[in-house]
């Protein structure tokens, strides 16, 4: 039984962004043409920096955003960029696919209890579930979660970050989704509170065989968690693959650098930095060529010229003219 | 440290609830403990309180009927002063009406007033402005366009000419009002639902499938709250003020309503002889409005987050 | 004698709720030349130690020390004219936001220069000259053009370059660094934690870094300060802190890192940072402590010698085995 959960091809979004009131308006391509598949039980990384169209290809996913074009399938239903959904589809797919957000002080809504943040994906998708059924659904969710029932009264302001994510988890899961997209979901933590929700995390996708679409820019946590990784760079994936090879064996320059400037909480560690010159250039503006061309110490005249596409029939495939 | 694996529910679970989440004091309270640092909001809050009662129970308090005229005793001046009596105590007007009946019986209409007069504007600024801040596009330049040219004549004036154009009444005065306050509301609730719609919660309720009305009213509206709690303590002195100037031109309530504009009008030819039937009036509605204004700034100050210190 | 030594300082606020104890009884000694790491997570009070030395605090704060001496001026006595000769001057402090750290109204040179005038004796050009200058050694490249930039035009890797370029323009002899990379991006936070060890290098000044990733201390800092809950539970250097925590806390710190585990299963601390309303009578960290006792919990523990890194413990840690009878 094939148990691909995502399959994308292609998928893209683009913005048109109008600069000043009489400025023509110019194309920001946050994500292009992005392929890549997700089974069950397995645990997807995307990585990169600010910009690089991560956060972008979650809202693509949890169909927050339509795609500009390509073909996304989520748990069987496809999604095209040119036919939008019929409301019974949405319905269907919301079912399959929720989202984590990043800030736990901000993705719960705080003039509502908890109990009515976890109720209301049932209220709203399965309204013919009575109120009871609803309450006991919630409770059993919190306790799945490690909260506890007399939680459920209460409002997210009397709750800490480490709480809150439990929360936000939970509300994800009331529907039983196959999909979960993580957008940074420790990233606001502190380290003793990080732990735990990774272990939770790592728990429920054992117990429920979730797939997870981790989107995170701390590379030990993706390290720990990913089984493929996928590196991002100012909306292209630049290399893909399991998560041991890319982090033991980085073809990309990029993905390379990105490794040694994360810092390893170990002192005794000999440094062997690679120093990135410059900024990350701006989406508005990118670069010709390789958008990573400007700060790569590899960088050739051809890469200047034209853009080196991404071999997806590899099982480790680059995108790179002179990969490592 | 080892936490027991693959028990019925997720390790850390106890551990983490036990602590966390306790005793920590109720909104109301550090409601409270914000507003009572500004001691001018506490004493305003307890003038508004005295206000309210006196206009509850004014049928009680009120030694004489606000309309009764005693035609012994017109321009009796008030019990301290030579000629005065204890059965006037703040003296009579031209026509032999108890000045402190009258006063009493006014501060009804003045909440009415401003009750109803809050409501209509609240009411419809908060709806227009939630349609505006959700619809975006050309619903939202039309709205605003609109609002920015209500905004633009003096409030006084737009309010003279809606009544000049209703005829002359305390319903069409608060109509007036009404429409002349609304605006203020529409920008607001369009600002703070501008502010709420990218948070994530909005986002989270979007990916749970809300509709567009429970997105508006359930999801972000009680976000939207406070600054608009804080308007409506504002405008409700504004209406009260706006209502007694209108009475006082002789477009709002009519003559012999005890209202307090009005009764300021009704008075203004005796403003050398009989100082009282000016005053009396012009002081309750400078103490009302002050009293309003001082706990609408201490509203501000426990209500809007941008004021609080973590 | 150091170059700042704070001994047993305290700030407490005044909140909605009555009085919340941020910093509890901290001492910090910086040396000339030093790097010292201050680490903690949310709530340990490690940057409000730092800016009630800089006299950065609102009203609702009190601030009570023994002592806060630095360069030989006792700050917690010194006028207020005194203060702020060395404050800003001799010690300058960055911060997390850059964006936000910037005036977004005036140009970086202006901003810049006004730093500049504020505590130089330097003409016009001079300062010019100076503002060029340090925006070289920071390392951004064309230096006039960046001058007459506006923050939003820069990135935050460059706001970042300015803000530190405006904080060494005094030559201090003490930078304190809040969290400085925080908001910025990996490669970006390499650049800039390479740009201020660098300078510590040129110019000798000691440097205080505030943050809570374990991977910036050990691989800037040379000591490390380990605060938790507005204690400071461990001090020790870079090495040693790593290789045998001496403080339950730091090690369980340690062990929750992803990088250092061993299985899918991270090893985590159970609990929360206590708040204001749940502060234990004993040792603050004992809801949260795997080796805690009733000792533990009813008694404040004191701070254990130099070689035990002043743990604030009870039974501290040698190789990760607590000693019971050592106290």
């Amino acid at each position: 039984m094939d148990n691909t959960l995502i399959e994308a091809r292609g998928l893209s979004r683009h913005y048109d962004v109008s600069s000043g009131l009489f400025g023509k308006t110019a194309t920001v391509k946050a994500l292009s043409n992005a392929s890549f598949s997700l089974q069950a039980g397995r645990t997807l990384a995307v990585v990169g920096e600010s910009g690089c169209g991560k956060s972008t290809l979650a809202r693509v996913v949890t169909m927050i955003e339509q795609p500009s074009s390509g073909e996304l399938t989520l748990d069987g239903h496809h999604i095209r960029s040119d036919e939008p959904l019929t409301a019974a589809q949405q319905a269907d797919l919301r079912a399959s696919v929720q989202i984590v957000f990043q800030d736990p002080f901000g993705s719960l809504n705080p003039r509502q209890t908890i109990g009515r943040i976890l109720e209301e994906p049932v209220l709203i998708n399965r309204p013919q579930v009575s109120r009871a059924e609803r309450e006991q659904q919630a409770r059993e969710m919190l306790a799945m979660v490690g909260l506890r029932p007399e939680h459920y009264d209460r409002y997210p302001h009397m709750f800490s970050g480490g709480q809150r994510q439990r929360i936000a988890v939970a509300r994800a899961l009331m529907l039983d989704p196959r999909i979960l997209v993580l957008d940074e979901p420790v990233s606001a933590l502190d380290l003793s509170i990080q732990s735990q929700i990774l272990n939770l995390l790592v728990e429920l996708q054992e117990r429920l065989n979730l797939a997870y679409l981790f989107i995170s820019h701390d590379l030990s946590v993706v390290r720990h968690m990913a089984d493929d990784v996928m590196v991002m760079y100012l909306g292209r994936v630049v290399e893909k693959g399991a998560a041991s090879e890319v982090f033991d064996t980085p073809r990309h320059p990029y993905t390379r650098a990105l490794l040694s400037a994360t810092p390893v909480a170990d002192p005794t560690r000999e440094q062997t930095r690679i120093r990135l010159e410059g900024e990350l250039p701006s989406p508005l503006n990118p670069p010709a060529g390789c958008a990573f061309n400007p700060r790569c110490w590899k960088a050739e005249e051809r890469c200047r010229q034209s853009a080196p596409e991404l071999d997806t029939q590899e099982a480790h495939p680059v995108a790179c003219y002179f990969p490592l | 440290m080892t936490v027991s694996d693959n028990s019925q529910a997720v390790p850390n679970s106890t551990a983490e609830a036990q602590s966390g989440a306790m005793a920590r004091p109720g909104r109301f309270r550090e409601f409270w403990s914000y507003f009572s640092e500004n001691t001018g909001a506490v004493v305003g809050l307890v003038i508004f309180l005295a206000f309210i009662l006196i206009a509850a129970f004014a049928d009680v308090l009120a030694p004489h009927s606000p309309t009764e005229q005693f035609r012994q005793a017109l321009l009796q001046p008030p019990v301290w002063q030579e000629g005065g009596t204890s059965e006037f105590l703040l003296g009579t007007d031209a026509i032999g009406r108890d000045l402190l009946s009258r006063l009493i019986h006014g501060a009804r209409y003045s909440f009415f007033i401003g009750i109803i007069v809050v409501v209509i504007a609240a009411g419809s600024g908060v709806f227009i402005g939630l349609v505006a801040g959700f619809a975006r596009g050309w619903v939202d330049t039309l709205i605003m366009r609109l609002m920015d040219i209500l905004l633009a004549f003096p409030s006084l004036l737009l309010a003279l000419v809606m009544v000049a154009i209703l005829g002359p009444s305390l319903i069409n005065a608060m109509i007036a009002i009404a429409i002349v306050l609304q605006p203020h509301y529409v920008r607001l609730t369009r600002a703070a639902v501008l502010q709420e719609l990218p948070k994530d919660y909005v986002t989270s309720a979007r990916v749970v499938g809300a509709s567009r009305l429970r997105l508006m009213f359930v999801t972000v509206l009680p976000n939207c709250l406070a600054p608009i709690i804080v308007q409506a303590a504002l405008s409700f002195s504004t209406a009260i003020l706006d209502a007694a100037a209108l009475g006082f031109l002789g477009l709002g309530a009519q003559p012999p309503t005890p209202e307090w504009g009005t009764m300021l009008a009704d008075s203004r030819e005796f403003v050398l002889r009989a100082w009282w039937v000016v005053t009396f009036p012009g002081l309750a509605i400078l103490i009302n409005v002050l009293a309003i204004n001082l706990m609408g700034d201490g509203l501000r100050d426990a209500l809007d987050p941008k004021l609080k210190r973590s | 004698m150091p170059l700042l030594d704070v001994r047993n300082l305290s700030v407490d606020f005044k909140t909605a709720n009555g009085q919340f104890r941020a910093v509890d009884g901290v001492d910090v000694q910086v040396d000339v030349g030093d790097v010292l790491a201050i680490v903690g997570e949310s709530g340990s009070g490690k940057s409000v130690s730092m800016l009630a030395l800089m006299g950065l605090l609102p009203w609702t704060a009190t601030i009570t020390a023994d002592s806060m001496m630095f360069d030989g001026v006792d700050l917690s006595t010194a006028s207020d004219r005194k203060r702020r000769s060395i404050i800003g001057k001799d010690v300058a402090m960055i911060f997390q936001e850059p964006m936000s750290s910037l005036n977004p109204c005036f140009t970086v040179g202006f901003q810049l220069r006004e730093a500049l005038k504020a505590h130089l004796p330097l003409s016009r050009r001079e300062r010019q000259k100076r503002a060029i200058e340090l925006l070289e050694q920071v390392g951004l490249p064309e230096p006039e053009r960046r001058l007459r930039a506006f923050p939003h035009q820069l990135s935050g890797g460059m706001c970042q370059r300015v803000m530190i370029a405006m904080a060494i323009a005094c030559k201090p002899k003490l930078l304190i660094a809040d969290e400085p990379t925080t908001a910025l991006d990996v490669t970006i936070q390499a650049q800039i934690l390479e740009l201020l060890l660098d300078l510590q290098k040129d110019t000798g000044m000691a440097l205080v870094l505030i943050t809570h990733d374990m991977g910036v201390v050990a691989e800037t800092a040379q000591r490390v300060s380990v605060q938790y809950a507005g204690q400071k539970v461990e001090e020790q250097g870079v090495r040693d802190l790593f290789a045998s925590p001496h403080h339950p806390y730091t090690s369980a710190l340690l062990d929750a890192l992803p990088e250092r585990a061993t299985t899918k299963h991270l090893p985590s601390i159970p609990g929360v940072v206590p708040g204001q309303f749940d502060r234990p009578a004993g040792c603050l960290f004992s809801p949260r402590c795997q080796y805690a006792d009733d000792h533990c919990r009813q008694v404040k523990p004191g701070t254990a010698s130099e070689e035990l890194g002043h743990a604030r413990c009870h039974y501290p840690l040698i190789k990760g085995v607590p000693q019971r009878e050592a106290s």
